[in-house]
């Protein structure tokens, strides 16, 4: 819907730029006045639509799309389809302001920092790790999920914990908290392992899919979620182990406290008053459309804790 | 901004952010020049194939130039990395058996060597055509061989006249390194996003290659004016002032 809307507005200003380019390109009829007495002027003077060439039809076809989408632009501003989630709810609720118009925002685990910095967006609801080391740039609201950073595996490699990696070559994926874990990890253990970095998720699971590498090192959440979309989830298995636990946190602009405290008691409320079980029943043990993929990742103690005890501490 | 962030350890790393940096550019620029010397020689051959008088070889130099040219760089490596080991088993054998680095290295030249070669080919054959005529019936007058007359009479000039193209391409070639971070290639642009990520200090990280990247274009750019004015024929365009 929102696509369409920003098709529109696109295909608006393009209309009104073309119709302003064409219009400058023709002569006025007025400004033929000296010579529309003189001369061969006749035909355009008394002549019906005689003088209708590609430019004025062109003018008079964009016209009618300029009309039409700012028809279409009228409805669609006063019909927005009203967005739900608990917690926006929670938000609006707490201000007391129903109205509070929420904009939708994707982002990616790069360009997330930049529009936060910028302005662009207040919060980002996403998998971000709450670590130390961020905390210096941003905030974070309460943990709402709790982590294993952990490795997916074929099952027919029969490798069954981390110390048989020793040798392989692991996939993971650029930028992520897993990068520097899995380097301390082969210091502190005294393993060697062969890297081999995806540029996102889908590309570092790919690698193991392909045989390419033995394991795949990034959280179990988003293990089980690749897991869950591959071709065929039964070959795949997640190590028990753990390489550390990870808090993920909305993240929300640094020196804000207003907004933060904001924030605070409005996802702790959520996750206080029990709501946050029929959302987490909702999204990580049923079946989620479109596809119907089930996550099957049921409550672990961790989160089960942050849930009691809404905090933000980071890693 | 900050500038001393480039300074602070990378955590769990070895040595300071600006040397992370620097270990990515070292492999920017040897998958440059690699990439360089592979699109140099395969670009020649192609765009002298371009414009000899077999039909042949003219057809199989323009599907080519148009098979490369036309579909987006990233696809490429996307091509060369996932999907040629996966239908090709001796590949997989090989991939599997090397270690991921090594692959991804022959990727990168492999992918902007055969990308770079298509653009430099259309270059080669618009020198070699911007030739009069004559020059070439001259070289069959005198005796020469088709061989010969490139190599003594139509190649030398027609190198001299697309330096300034040739320069824009290798500019080019630097720049389009930056794809190789999606097959995970740890060069230049894939530190910067490493250490964004990390830090998430986005906007000196990403200054920080820019200014990089921009350094080691315009020294480029300087080498071949250098160049240009060093082989330049006087009277014929590409000799610079």
């Amino acid at each position: 819907m929102s696509f369409w809307t920003n098709v529109l507005i696109v295909l608006h200003v393009v209309v009104a730029l073309g119709i302003i380019g064409l219009v400058l390109l023709q002569h006025g009829k007025g400004a033929d006045m000296g010579s529309g007495f003189g001369a061969g002027a006749s035909a355009s003077l008394f002549g019906a639509t005689g003088s209708a060439n590609f430019l004025s039809r062109t003018t008079a076809v964009l016209a009618t799309v300029f009309f039409l989408t700012s028809l279409a632009l009228a409805y669609f501003a006063t019909h927005r389809p009203k967005s739900s989630g608990g917690v926006i709810d929670a938000v609006k609720t707490e201000l007391k302001m129903p109205g509070l118009k929420v904009q939708l925002q994707p982002v990616t685990s790069s360009n997330r920092i930049p529009l936060m910095q910028n302005g662009t967006i207040d919060l980002e609801c996403g998998s971000t790790t709450n670590s130390v080391e961020r905390q210096k740039q941003v905030s974070f609201g309460p943990t709402y999920f709790v982590i294993n950073v952990t490795a997916a595996v074929k099952k027919s490699s029969g490798i069954n914990s981390l110390a048989e990696l020793n040798g392989k070559t692991i996939s993971t994926t650029s930028g992520t908290t897993s990068v520097p874990l899995l380097k301390k990890y082969e210091k502190t253990q005294n393993v060697q392992v062969k890297e081999i970095y995806g540029k996102d998720h889908a590309e570092s699971f790919l690698l193991v899919a392909d045989d390419r590498a033995a394991a795949f090192v990034m959280d179990d959440i988003l293990l089980a979620g690749q897991i869950a979309n591959s071709r065929n989830p039964s070959d795949y298995r997640i190590l028990p182990e753990s390489l550390r636990e990870e808090p993920y946190s909305m993240m929300l602009r640094k020196d804000d406290p207003q907004f933060k405290a904001l924030v605070d008691r409005a996802v702790g409320g959520v996750m206080k008053s029990g709501e946050i079980e029929r959302i987490y029943a909702k999204w990580f043990t049923s079946s989620i459309p479109p596809k119907g993929i089930n996550l099957n990742f049921p409550m672990t103690p961790p989160i089960r804790e942050a849930f009691k005890n809404p905090n933000d501490k980071g890693v | 901004m900050d500038p001393s962030i480039f300074l602070e350890q990378v955590p769990d790393g070895d040595g300071p952010w600006w040397r992370m940096l620097a270990a990515g550019l070292e492999w920017t620029l040897i998958v440059a020049a690699l990439a360089w010397i592979a699109a140099f020689v395969l670009g020649s051959v192609i765009g002298v194939a371009r414009t000899t008088d077999r039909a042949w070889l003219v057809r199989l130099g323009n599907g080519y130039v148009e098979l490369f040219r036309n579909i987006p760089l990233i696809v490429q490596f996307f091509v060369w990395f996932f999907v040629v080991p996966g239908v090709i088993p001796p590949v997989k054998r090989w991939v599997v058996s090397v270690d991921p680095l090594t692959f991804q290295l022959v990727t990168s030249v492999v992918c902007l060597g055969l990308f770079t070669a298509a653009r430099l080919a259309e270059q080669v054959r618009a020198g070699i055509q911007s030739l009069a005529r004559g020059q070439r019936d001259a070289g069959y007058a005198l005796g020469l061989s088709q061989v010969q007359t490139y190599r003594y009479v139509l190649l030398p000039m027609a190198y001299r006249i697309i330096i300034p193209p040739l320069t824009s391409e290798l500019m080019n070639l630097i720049k389009n390194t930056a794809v190789a971070y999606s097959i995970g290639l740890t060069e230049l642009f894939f530190r910067t996003r490493e250490m964004g990520e990390m830090t998430f200090r986005y906007f000196e990280a990403f200054g920080a290659a820019t200014v990089i990247y921009a350094a080691i274009a315009f020294a480029s750019n300087r080498l071949m004016a250098l160049l240009e004015r060093r082989v330049a024929v006087p009277g014929y365009i590409g000799a610079g002032k």
